[in-house]
């Protein structure tokens, strides 16, 4: 019997051992708040996904370069696969260290005043790892956000930051982008280029269109992509090592 | 700093009964919402399960089910469940299952209560089944002043009364003398015809016998060269149409409107308490349709008729402005109707000449209901004395015929499709074919041919003897009530066309020529909600032919339970509303009107309140299923 199941899509290549990892950071990091927060790991690596305490990430920033440009503003919403809870979620402006842009103030709906108002990343920094403490990061690209949290914590805490992720854009790659660029037979029969833009990426599932760039909004609409990912193309069960990066 | 879940509150601020909260209460509904996210086809709630949360779909759609595993409701964006398991012991009363991918907002139990609690509508909102929501849609409209004055506030003076042996001329002198125009005409030696139902103190009053006015001097006396002792019972109109004291002006002016009269006795039971006249009503409504049938009386061609079109538009859009209630206007438009139908008739017979035998000008389907709107059919035919004779009377009934529907058809009613018009010979007969006709339909009922002729069951004088067709009503509802056979066909066909229960779903919604979404609302809603109210009517031995006269008379027997009534009499009223107001705005528009309703166009409390419309017609449909089961399965060979 021939049985032909293309199963669920697979990373490209074996997931790190992150409990693991956490563990070996928590002997090596110097300050107190990191220490915790390594120390505090993160889900087992065979965990079903169901079981596993999430919290949605997204970080608005000036640019995209984590050494050069700032954060703006930070949304967390913390959740279960089956439930996002607004209430315990959190959203917090900073000041940001490098001047502020007039097109990344309309870009964030985030005003001067607002802005005059907020608490510098430096004093914020440490409730955010506190939240993020034991829970699996769930980001839209894992680039931004890890660089950026790594980059404040080098600036604030003196050492740099590493935490498991998943990434519901790298999820999206799996699916569309697994063989690379089409092959120039399957453009011949139509196949494109899938965006996975978050925005992109929540239509595919039929998710509604939200109002983008703010952190917060973005964060739950990731937790929401993340739901739709894995009742799609996983199971609630799915070991969170096959998800996270 | 308090969070603010922006896209949450805006989307709840939108969809009733959210859209009637404070925004910051709207705030903190928003910050305690759960989100899930659900696959098409899975269960999302089942049966007596245990519940603690309302639900509200933020995108996607849910099915709600009855425990039968019918389907109850289809939601979508906006929409909420759950909310009487939550107000019955939190067990789930109606269990749910996603058919698209749905997004869903859970509102904890606690919060509901609080909201309910300290927001009447609100409450209003998730206590109500669909009946009061309706019922609150409805009631929203503000009710013309002619709906509620009653004519008794209209009456100036007690009437004048003369004994019907008083001459003429003492006649006029006593109208002088007293400065009225109109005289009622009693008969002192008449026995009241129904003396145990009549209080002994008004039999006392001598009983009215006819009216008199100016006008009936001018042209009855005079211009017919009458002596001065000519007694008022020679000339006066016989039989007066009367209205009650506690009738609405609107009842009255729709009296005029229907039988071109002006004058207008009113009684107390049977006693006279007042005349009223025209003048009295267009006090009250300047602008009122009246003065638009009286302006056709006067048109001399068919030209001319057919200039009153923007009029006849002009007067619908401004009832409709005025929230006048679709009862009013459909009998306003349908009294318009009536007066360019008789005025053709009249220029007929003065184009053709007398008719050689007596006939009657019926019409059929909305006129005869008077629910006529502006985008309308003419439906119509003729029933002749039995003297007829097709050799030597059919050619003069042929040109009339003719005249009359070409004339309709130029003032904005079209052709029939279906050839239910005067023009074709098989609805030009003598009385005689038309009860052999109507005896067919009823005694050898078959739901195919029943389906071409039920338009013959609303069917209403228009002009010439009105007993004919009259006594076709009489036998209809005489021979239909008694007929489970014909009654069971009838309701067969009245289950033809379904509401569009999850209308907001491509597949319920017809693409009209431009692919938009649109739902038929006649085909969709009045017209099945019309037949079904038809059947019950019919059962019920009734002769109304309109459907709200209808509903009164199904509530004098027992045949449906007051409520659901009710519940029908607003479903009713609102998809008619819904209608009327979808083409004043098109008439506004210099768009063609239609009945093709986008409901996406429509504000979400008026979505809401048609869903359940629909959900009540849907309802009723099931009723008389089970009302007419055997019959409603036979299926045709």
């Amino acid at each position: 019997m021939i049985r032909f199941n293309p199963g669920a899509p697979q990373p490209a290549s074996a997931p790190p051992d992150w409990p693991r990892q956490l563990a070996q950071l928590a002997g090596q990091a110097q300050h107190p708040a990191l220490q915790a927060f390594y120390q505090a790991g993160c889900p087992a690596a065979d965990c079903p996904l169901e079981d596993a305490p999430l919290i949605a990430l997204d970080i608005e920033t000036t640019g995209l370069n984590s050494r050069r440009d700032a954060i703006v503003s930070l949304g967390l919403a913390p959740f279960r696969l089956n439930r996002i809870r607004c209430s315990d979620a959190l959203y917090q402006v900073v000041k940001p260290t490098s001047e502020l842009s007039e097109e990344s103030i309309t870009f964030h709906r985030i005003t001067h005043s607002d802005i005059n108002q907020a608490p510098r990343v430096a004093s914020v920094i440490e409730t955010v790892l506190e939240a993020l403490a034991g829970k699996l990061v769930v980001v839209h690209y894992r680039a931004i956000e890890r660089g950026f949290l790594d980059q404040a914590c080098r600036q604030h805490l003196g050492e740099g930051l590493q935490f498991p992720v998943i990434d519901t854009m790298e999820l999206e790659a799996r699916l569309h982008r697994g063989d690379g660029e089409p092959s120039w037979f399957q453009r011949l029969f139509g196949k494109r280029h899938q965006s996975i833009r978050l925005a992109d990426s929540r239509l595919r599932y039929n998710l509604p269109l939200y109002q983008a760039h703010h952190a917060l909004t973005d964060a739950i609409a990731t937790a929401e992509l993340l739901q739709a990912q894995a009742l799609t193309h996983y199971s609630p069960q799915v070991s969170v090592s096959r998800l996270w990066s | 700093m308090q969070i603010e879940l922006i896209e949450i509150r805006d989307h709840l601020s939108r969809f009733p009964p959210f859209d009637e909260l404070p925004e910051e209460v709207l705030n903190d509904v928003a910050r305690q919402v759960e989100i899930a996210y659900f696959k098409a086809g899975t269960e999302i709630l089942t049966f007596n399960q245990e519940i603690h949360e309302l639900h509200y779909v933020r995108s996607g759609a849910v099915d709600i089910f009855r425990r039968n595993g019918d389907l109850y409701n289809r939601l979508t964006e906006g929409g909420v469940f759950g909310h009487f398991g939550l107000l019955r012991h939190n067990r789930v009363r109606f269990p749910a299952r996603a058919i698209e991918d749905t997004l869903l907002y859970y509102i904890p139990g606690v919060l509901f209560d609080q909201l309910c609690e300290q927001h009447e509508t609100f409450a209003d909102f998730v206590e109500a089944e669909g009946q009061s929501r309706l019922k609150a849609a409805v009631d929203n409209g503000r009710a013309s002043e002619l709906m509620k004055i009653k004519v008794r506030k209209l009456i100036s003076r007690l009437p004048v009364t003369v004994p019907l042996t008083t001459t003429v001329q003492q006649a006029a002198r006593v109208m002088t003398e007293q400065s009225v125009s109109s005289l009622v005409v009693v008969d002192p030696h008449m026995a009241w015809p129904d003396p145990e139902r009549v209080p002994v103190a008004e039999q006392q009053h001598a009983v009215m016998v006819g009216i008199m006015t100016d006008r009936d001097f001018r042209t009855r006396v005079l211009a017919e060269g009458l002596p001065l002792d000519t007694p008022v019972a020679d000339i006066m109109s016989p039989n007066p149409i009367t209205v009650q004291g506690d009738d609405t002006v609107f009842e009255a002016m729709l009296s005029m409107l229907r039988n071109n009269i002006h004058h207008l006795p009113v009684v107390q039971r049977r006693r006279p308490i007042g005349l009223i006249n025209l003048s009295d009503i267009i006090k009250y409504e300047s602008q009122s349709s009246l003065y638009l049938v009286s302006s056709i009386y006067n048109k001399q061609s068919v030209a001319e008729l057919q200039s009153l079109l923007p009029d006849v538009r002009a007067t619908f859009v401004r009832m409709a402005r005025d929230e006048a209630s679709a009862h009013m206007i459909g009998s306003a438009m349908s009294g318009i109707g009536r007066g360019f139908s008789q005025r053709l008739l009249e220029l007929a017979e003065d184009q053709f000449g007398p008719p050689p035998v007596p006939y009657s000008f019926m019409a059929l389907g909305s006129m005869a209901r008077d629910e006529q709107l502006v985008v309308t059919d003419q439906d119509n035919a003729l029933v002749l004395d039995d003297s007829f004779d097709p050799k030597l009377h059919d050619d003069y009934f042929f040109k009339l015929a003719t005249f009359v529907s070409d004339g309709l058809a130029a003032c904005g009613y079209t052709y029939c499709k279906g050839g239910i018009m005067a023009t074709n010979p098989k609805w030009r007969q003598p009385l005689k074919v038309w009860r052999k006709y109507f005896t067919d339909w009823i005694e050898n009922p078959k739901p195919e041919a029943l389906l071409n002729s039920c338009i013959f069951f609303d069917l209403d004088s228009v002009y010439g003897e009105s007993a004919m067709v009259e006594e076709l009503q009489e036998l209809l509802a005489e021979k239909a009530s008694r007929n489970e056979a014909f009654l069971g066909s009838l309701s067969r066909n009245a289950l033809n066309r379904t509401p569009p229960l999850g209308f907001f779903r491509t597949f319920v919604m017809e693409k009209d020529g431009e692919h938009k979404n649109v739902i038929n609302l006649k085909r969709r809603g009045t017209a099945p909600l019309t037949d079904l109210i038809r059947v019950h009517a019919l059962a019920c031995g009734s002769r109304a032919q309109n459907s709200f006269e209808r509903l009164d008379a199904i509530s004098a027997t027992k045949l449906m339970p007051p409520d659901a009534l009710e519940r029908l009499r607003y479903a009713l009223e609102f998809l008619s509303l819904v209608r009327i107001r979808h083409q004043a705005l098109a008439i506004e528009e210099s768009i063609e009107p239609d009945n093709d309703v986008e409901p996406e166009n429509s504000s979400p409390a008026e979505r809401q309140a048609l869903k359940d419309a629909f959900q009540v017609l849907s309802n009723a449909q099931k009723f008389l299923r089970f009302r007419y089961p055997h019959l409603a399965v036979t299926r045709p060979l």
